[in-house]
């Protein structure tokens, strides 16, 4: 291979670093912006007073880094379950969870015990697009509507 | 033509590589990376073996094979064996058998004693210490509960026939709804009966259920390391403290206060002993058993008049995996007769900075703790900033004692095998 020219060396990084620029400065001015695009439903306040009840009630057991406890507690980061049909997550809120989850291969031994007096409808609705906006995991915004109708399911 | 039939051969090839691999796995020869512990002065570390995933305990057979429990199987075995065949301190030979998950390995007398998450086997060993026969284990221990919660099943034996089985709480606190906010505790706690405790059973009866065994002790929440005191003939024990003060009780305890308590715990057990679980708990600053927020207390109240007390508490949550007291003499004489604790490393510290992921030595004099414990074997998490346990590189679990008195560690989050040694030279 032939040493590259040191000029060019020079271009293709200032290029970049253009670019890198550039780009900065797009999510820079449009952050804001699609974000509150992807939580029309729930409002833009959502994920943000989600994040204060993942901090309160979920933490101690799921960390701060949403990776969870090996063998204990599921990880939430780019969870199959978190990013999953909202009825089962909503469900497993109001619930809790017993079974020794397996993910990947991994089991998980600790219950999760139920939220459906700990939480309100909005505050789970709150939590839960949080978590589907964060820690890797990307899908639609939960609305109170579906945890509501949820709860009321289970209460028939 | 031509093309189909080099394709049945080739397929027919690899289905025999499955079958020769599924029956006898070898992993290839690799020598794993130095490790990064960090030891008193005069003490090395060689990491004999890496990449078995969720090892466990382990266990030494008199001519220095080791047998590594694995709570995920690897290569669809259960049972690890490791094989230094050139005394270069690394396994050249690593083979597996039983294909059945658990915690719990143990070698004494010529038999290799594992359990699973509900039973526990054994199977013979020649003179070399090799099993006999690896597709027929003895289930001497049967049916013992597992509902997901501190399912592990801890193994130890006595110098008189017998053997003793941990069966954690499946539950925290033995709230009406375990680790719920509000929950009253369950009076009296129906998990008693059959979990919190340790079991006592023959070694040498096969298909043993509980009622064929002696409900040893109670009271004990889960218990992971465990090790037979022989100065004392006696059980000794380390028991994980609850969790979740502050969460379950907002109004009585703080995050703070719920990080530091109660007291990881120590106990030296006699037949009968109870530990006060769920009732009461140890708080390390008091020095006293308190009343469980679940049960009445107020962080102050004292209880469990008739529960015995440790004999050494540490601080909470490190979650004290392995225990094993030294018998060897390759270490130094302070070390002889004393504990060293695995401490797996805390979850239930959070949103404070997590704690333990070291080995640790606890002195002792005429058979009881004398003196503080220190840290022995440290930084195995390749951080001391570890906010959430995922975080660790490795986590201590198992201990065990070689016949040259060399100190084995299992870790259980990437399977590492580390053989501690001493030399002042």
């Amino acid at each position: 291979m032939m040493p590259d020219n040191p000029i060019k060396k020079f271009k293709r990084k200032a290029t970049v670093l253009l670019m890198m620029l550039g780009a900065g400065m797009v999510c820079l001015k449009t952050g804001p912006t699609l974000a509150a695009a992807s939580y029309s439903g729930p409002g833009p306040g959502s994920a943000l007073r989600g994040q204060k009840i993942y901090e309160q009630t979920c933490l101690t057991c799921h960390q701060a880094d949403a990776g969870g406890v090996p063998g204990m507690t599921p990880p939430l980061q780019k969870s199959p379950y978190v990013q999953g049909p909202a009825v089962k997550l909503i469900s497993i809120v109001l619930n809790g969870l017993n079974d020794g989850v397996e993910i990947e291969g991994e089991t998980y031994t600790n219950p999760m015990p139920p939220f459906n007096t700990v939480l309100k409808d909005q505050e789970i609705a709150d939590v839960l697009t949080y978590l589907r906006s964060h820690f890797g995991n990307k899908a639609a915004p939960i609305t109170v509507t579906q945890v509501t109708k949820i709860r009321q399911g289970i209460k028939k | 033509m031509k093309k189909v039939s080099l394709g049945i051969y080739i397929i027919l090839f690899l289905t025999l590589i499955a079958l020769v691999a599924g029956s006898s796995f070898k992993f290839p020869p690799h020598r794993p990376p130095k490790s990064a512990l960090k030891l008193p002065g005069g003490f090395q570390v060689r990491v004999i073996a890496d990449g078995l995933g969720a090892a466990r305990h382990l266990a030494v057979a008199g001519n220095g094979l080791i047998y590594v429990k694995l709570a995920k199987l690897k290569n669809g075995k259960g049972i690890i064996v490791l094989r230094d065949l050139n005394g270069d301190g690394t396994a050249e030979n690593v083979s597996g058998f039983g294909n059945y998950i658990g915690t719990g390995i143990y070698v004494k007398d010529g038999w290799l004693y594992a359990s699973s998450n509900t039973d526990v086997y054994r199977y013979r060993l020649n003179e070399n210490g090799e099993v006999i026969d690896t597709a027929h284990a003895e289930k001497i221990v049967t049916g013992l509960l597992d509902r997901h919660e501190h399912n592990s099943k801890s193994i130890v034996l006595d110098n008189n026939g017998f053997l003793y089985v941990n069966v954690g709480a499946y539950s925290n606190a033995c709230q009406l709804q375990d680790r719920a906010q509000g929950s009253v505790g369950m009076n009296p706690c129906p998990i008693l009966d059959s979990a919190a405790g340790i079991w006592q059973f023959r070694v040498d009866k096969a298909g043993q259920t509980y009622s064929d065994g002696v409900h040893y002790a109670t009271g004990l929440r889960n218990v992971v390391g465990l090790d037979w005191n022989t100065d004392m003939d006696q059980l000794f024990v380390m028991q994980h403290g609850r969790d979740q003060l502050f969460q379950l009780d907002p109004n009585l305890y703080d995050a703070k206060q719920s990080a530091e308590l109660p007291a990881e715990t120590m106990y030296a057990l006699h037949e009968g002993d109870n530990a006060g679980w769920p009732y009461v708990y140890y708080d390390p600053f008091q020095k006293k058993k308190i009343v469980s927020p679940e049960y009445g207390g107020d962080g102050k109240k004292t209880g469990g008049e008739n529960a015995v007390d440790p004999v050494a508490a540490y601080p909470a949550h490190m979650a004290p995996d392995g225990l094993v007291f030294y018998t060897g003499t390759m270490f130094p004489e302070r070390y002889r007769h004393g504990a060293f604790i695995a401490f797996h490393g805390s979850w239930n510290r959070a949103p404070e900075k997590q704690k333990g992921y070291f080995v640790v030595f606890q002195p002792f004099k005429n058979g009881k703790p004398d003196g503080n414990w220190e840290v022995f074997a440290d930084n195995f998490a390749g951080s001391d900033n570890i906010s959430s346990p995922g975080q660790a590189l490795h986590r201590p679990c198992g201990l065990a004692q070689g016949p040259d008195g060399a100190l084995y560690v299992s870790d259980d989050a990437k399977g590492t095998i580390y053989k501690i040694t001493y030399d002042a030279r």
